[in-house]
């Protein structure tokens, strides 16, 4: 599987001359629940359009049309309808909630491509074929930040401000804890929720909060973290960020960011759909297939914090450590951290 | 003839005052557009075209102005007793998270036929529940209901995503790991039937013509009704005829939030079969619009909704067109509505003039004085 | 740790968050006590939080702090001023009227934070500020006196405030007005110029209280960052029984439940051998709020009579 998936993914970057050299601009369209600036999992596939835009040689090569804030699934569902409607090659639906829209959708159109995300599900079952499936698997550049973070933090106690205990952010948080456990079993984890994923105030408090508790270095989900690394930045914290680059607004702060880099996920549907393919492949960002990576900021790493890292790193792309989704144990019945 | 001139300027007052108000906020939103660089006439033309401009178009309007529609006449009712009910956010959320159990865990058990009907029960009385606790909370105690019901949506969003992300999560869900908070999907049986596929439009809306029928019945043809608004006009004055004021005030708030939470139940059995994260987010609010727009009657409601919906479906259709940011729909629908709610002035003066000048005539009572549900399908 | 070192640690950010309430809800308190109740509160928070921040951060003006709050005040007056004239001259109904404000407030502010920032937008905000000798006294100091100026201004505001209402010509004008309009206006007092001067005042209010999240409690800015605060200052007026100190008290409560929730969340409190679940810890704070008033019984005796009444003379 991994195999055809690389062999795939070459194939994506021959393509992309494929495509740029028709006359006809590749059209994409993009239904996602935040805004483009959201500094979060929005932002992480709008960027990647824009990127493969770029590479491809600009508009006349490839048209990208957004809708933001969908957080009403009733109005996403029309938005992705009138997508399939006016034609667009590829239709993107950026969140789980849209699905059951999307497989009614992916019927009545069966010409055009479509794409979910957080998903598996590729419509198989119901004999669907034009449906491509994403996710990323956030546990495993949580691990990493929390290996980082817990040799980067002094006091041994660590903050994470989470928005609800579910889905991408639940993952990364439980990998997260799995990284700082493994490497310092005694640090102190301290985990709140604000209930919501736009409030950036609550999550500044939230992180106030454990910054009073005594966490030195703190990370969390979602677009309302800028709140709280407003607030590590006031302490001179440090922070770890996921989804997208957060160093970039804070580098003195931010040590890493887990980075969503869908480009060669999507590379590989658009090659796909030139060829005549128009779904059928469920995609997971992984290590081991770049589609997670990391971006540090200006804070300077020690070498043993950076090598800690990268072994990490190897060792989940061996197999070696299994990051578990749930830290409950008994859910993944494989699962071990075999350090 | 003349008399008749006159007759028809009176109307025209009354239907053309929201229609001037809203080319009015149309003209101030394109200072917004201008200021994007978009042309704002092309704009509102991609914005009537994606809400009338088709069949599928109109169908997508009453799509989504079916969940707008039920909760406005719920919130009629509780507006007519002087009730300010903020809280139908809540009460939707609670109806659609009730609905969605109880679907799924009497779907086996329960013949097929009656599943989709008491689903939508389930819905009801949750709703009920949720707006019988300010209910009670101000017949009993006196607590200020825009506090309290304030406070319950705020409640309702957390007791939602404590169920989602846990006892009623998908076990597809739990199974892959991936955890996103949304429920499983709900059988088929209770699912209501879609009236013109592909379009998802469905029975929803008759269920929400049915109710502003029978909500207007109740209010304006029964002694409880007469009741509701005399509490609702006057509080001491109802008091000295001998009518419960906490009672009614209480009965008020629940079948508010009852139909609040049918029309949760609605969204859920009609369109998406299953409660997912960002559920009818903003749905209470539109609703409260909605039902003021139609003046607090629940006649009115129907071509209140129908133009709420339709601006909803054509201010998606201007962002998707034009690809400006989705905030530029949000301060024009502001804007229409405090221009709309401004223009009332004019209706109401031209009444109370007519009123006075009219000795003859007898003036048709406010609430008669609707606009026509003609603008419906 | 103890209840008391959680207590000692959970004071000051209670005082911190409270103030955008604080500054909201006296404002409100105001507005309503002249008859008019402001449903925008929210669209005004949003719009003088971002202004402000933009005055502020070097992407905008990189203005003084200062300004930044001149500015928020000013939008927000701009904005109870727009309010003031649909509601009283064109005697629009207020609730509906609100939550238009609310809209415009939320799609205005996300536009122009999409416009002129164009993504992450933060500032050098007010600083906390140690009031010599008095931040220095254990515990106390720290939740008293090392905060910003604008958590000094809020609380100052509020016995300032209640003297104006219960002590001033101003003040009888703005109660004789929510109380009976009718009989205000034929003792001579300008009903409409009363309820203007109270919306506009509610409106800068409002503006400072989205100043007093986004360029001091948390410098950032967020698109929909205030997240339904505007709707739960209304309410703690309604809590407060329209006096000021009282609205104080609810602001506090609140804000300490919320910060005792958090505490509960990151020490893993446990009930009964399991812990609570995120989601309902985060409710504690509007449970509470309701549950207080029902076990203290709300004071109505300031209750405006004429409230959401436009007043038109010879009507009444």
């Amino acid at each position: 599987m991994k195999k055809v998936l690389l062999v795939v993914m070459l194939l994506a970057l021959l393509s992309v001359g494929i495509v740029s050299a028709q006359d006809k601009p590749f059209k994409v369209a993009v239904v996602m629940p935040s805004s483009t600036t959201d500094l979060a999992w929005s932002q992480s596939i709008y960027d990647a359009l824009v990127t493969i835009q770029t590479e491809m040689g600009g508009e006349e090569a490839m048209e990208i049309a957004y809708t933001e804030n969908m957080f009403d699934v009733t109005a996403a569902a029309q938005a992705l309808r009138d997508y399939a409607e006016e034609g667009y090659d590829l239709v993107i639906a950026h969140g789980t909630q849209y699905g059951t829209s999307l497989f009614e959708l992916a019927s009545d159109y069966p010409d055009t491509s479509f794409a979910w995300g957080t998903a598996e599900d590729t419509g198989e079952d119901e004999g669907l074929t034009n449906i491509f499936a994403y996710q990323a698997d956030a546990e495993q550049g949580g691990y990493v930040n929390g290996v980082m973070a817990a040799m980067f933090s002094e006091t041994g106690t660590i903050g994470i401000v989470g928005p609800v205990p579910a889905g991408d952010a639940l993952l990364y948080i439980n990998g997260f804890i799995q990284g700082v456990n493994a490497t310092n079993p005694d640090a102190d984890v301290l985990l709140a929720y604000t209930g919501g994923f736009g409030d950036t105030a609550a999550a500044a408090e939230v992180a106030q909060t454990q910054i009073a508790a005594g966490a030195d270095v703190l990370t969390g989900s979602a677009q309302q973290v800028v709140g709280a690394i407003e607030a590590v930045k006031a302490v001179d914290g440090f922070w770890f960020g996921t989804q997208s680059d957060q160093s970039l607004n804070w580098s003195e702060n931010v040590v890493a960011s887990q980075v969503y880099d869908w480009v060669p996920t999507l590379e590989d549907m658009i090659a796909n759909i030139q060829y005549g393919e128009l779904g059928g492949t469920a995609y997971t960002l992984t290590l081991e297939n770049g589609g997670l990576t990391f971006a540090y900021g200006e804070v300077e790493v020690p070498d043993e914090i950076k090598d800690a890292a990268q072994a990490a790193i190897d060792s989940i792309i061996a197999g070696d450590i299994v990051v578990r989704q749930s830290l409950v144990e008994e859910a993944t019945p494989e699962a071990t951290v075999a350090s | 003839m003349k008399s008749r001139l006159t007759f028809s300027r009176g109307d025209l007052v009354v239907a053309l005052a929201p229609i001037v108000a809203i080319l009015l906020a149309l003209v101030a939103g394109g200072v917004l557009l201008l200021m994007l660089g978009a042309d704002p006439i092309q704009a509102y033309g991609t914005m009537i075209d994606g809400a009338f401009g088709s069949q599928a178009a109109l169908l997508r309007t009453l799509t989504r102005a079916t969940p707008l529609l039920i909760i406005a006449v719920g919130i009629c009712i509780a507006f007519r007793a002087g009730v300010i009910n903020i809280g139908a956010e809540g009460q939707v959320f609670v109806g659609a998270i009730t609905a969605v159990s109880f679907s799924l865990g009497l779907g086996a058990t329960l013949p097929a036929i009656l599943l989709a009907p008491l689903t939508l029960l389930a819905g009801f009385l949750a709703g009920a529940f949720w707006g019988a606790i300010p209910g009670y909370l101000k017949a009993r105690f006196d607590v200020n209901e825009i506090l309290s019901t304030v406070m319950m949506n705020e409640i309702a969003v957390q007791l939602l995503l404590y169920l989602l992300s846990g006892p009623l999560i998908d076990p597809a869900q739990v199974a892959a790991g991936s955890r996103i908070p949304q429920s499983a999907q709900i059988p088929e049986a209770s699912w209501l039937a879609r009236l013109a596929p592909p379009s998802q439009v469905h029975v929803g809306l008759f269920i929400g013509l049915a109710m502003a029928v029978v909500v207007y019945l109740l209010l304006w043809r029964t002694t409880i009704g007469y009741r509701i608004r005399a509490v609702g006009q006057n509080k001491n004055a109802s008091r000295y005829a001998g009518i419960s004021v906490p009672r009614y005030l209480m009965l008020a708030l629940v079948l508010s939030g009852g139909l609040a939470g049918l029309a949760g139940a609605v969204e859920l059995q009609g369109i998406n079969h299953r409660v997912v994260e960002g559920f009818a987010v903003g749905y209470g609010f539109s609703g409260i619009v909605v039902a003021l727009f139609g003046r607090l009657h629940p006649l009115g409601a129907i071509p209140s909704a129908f133009l709420f919906g339709a601006l909803l479906v054509g201010a998606d259709k201007m962002q998707r067109t034009m690809q400006v940011p989705s905030a530029t729909v949000t301060a024009l629908q502001g804007l229409i509505v405090i221009f709309v709610v401004s223009s009332d002035i004019f209706v109401r003066r031209y009444n109370a003039r007519r009123t006075a000048r009219a000795v003859k005539a007898a003036p048709p009572p406010a609430e008669v004085n609707q606009p026509a549900p003609e603008g419906v399908v | 740790m103890n209840f008391g070192d959680v207590l000692a640690q959970a004071l000051p950010l209670t005082i911190l968050f409270a103030t955008p309430y604080l500054f909201a809800a006296l404002g409100e308190v105001f507005v309503q006590r002249s008859g008019v109740l402001n449903l925008g509160v929210e669209g005004m928070m949003l719009m003088g939080a971002f202004t402000a921040i933009y005055a502020v951060s070097s992407k905008g003006m990189g203005a003084d702090p200062v300004v930044g709050l001149l500015i928020a005040a000013g939008v927000g007056g701009l904005m109870g001023l727009a309010m003031a004239f649909v509601s009283v001259t064109l005697q629009a109904e207020q609730g509906i009227s609100g939550i238009g404000f609310t809209l415009f407030g939320l799609g205005l502010s996300s536009l122009l934070f999409k416009l002129l920032a164009g993504g992450v937008i933060t500032a050098q905000g007010f600083q906390p500020i140690h009031i010599p000798f008095l931040s220095d006294i254990p515990v106390i100091g720290k939740i008293l006196f090392q905060q910003n100026i604008l958590v000094y201004l809020a609380f100052a505001l509020v016995p300032i405030l209640m003297w104006v209402l219960n002590r001033t010509k101003w003040g009888l004008q703005i109660r004789a007005v929510g109380q009976n309009p009718a009989a205000a206006d034929s003792m001579g007092v300008n009903v409409a110029l009363v309820r203007y001067a109270t919306v506009i005042f509610g409106g800068i209010m409002a503006g400072i209280a989205g100043a007093s999240l986004s360029i001091a409690a948390t410098p950032i800015f967020q698109e929909n960052m205030t997240e339904g605060r505007g709707f739960i200052a209304v309410a703690l007026v309604y809590f407060g029984g329209w006096s000021p100190f009282r609205v104080m008290l609810g602001a506090l409560l609140f804000s300490i439940a919320n910060n005792l929730q958090i505490w509960a969340q990151i020490l893993n409190v446990e009930i009964a051998g399991s812990t609570i679940p995120p989601n309902l810890l985060i409710m504690v704070p509007y449970i509470l709020t309701i549950a207080v008033l029902v076990f203290t019984r709300q004071r109505k005796q300031n209750e405006p009579a004429a409230l959401t009444k436009p007043f038109q003379r010879g009507e009444n």
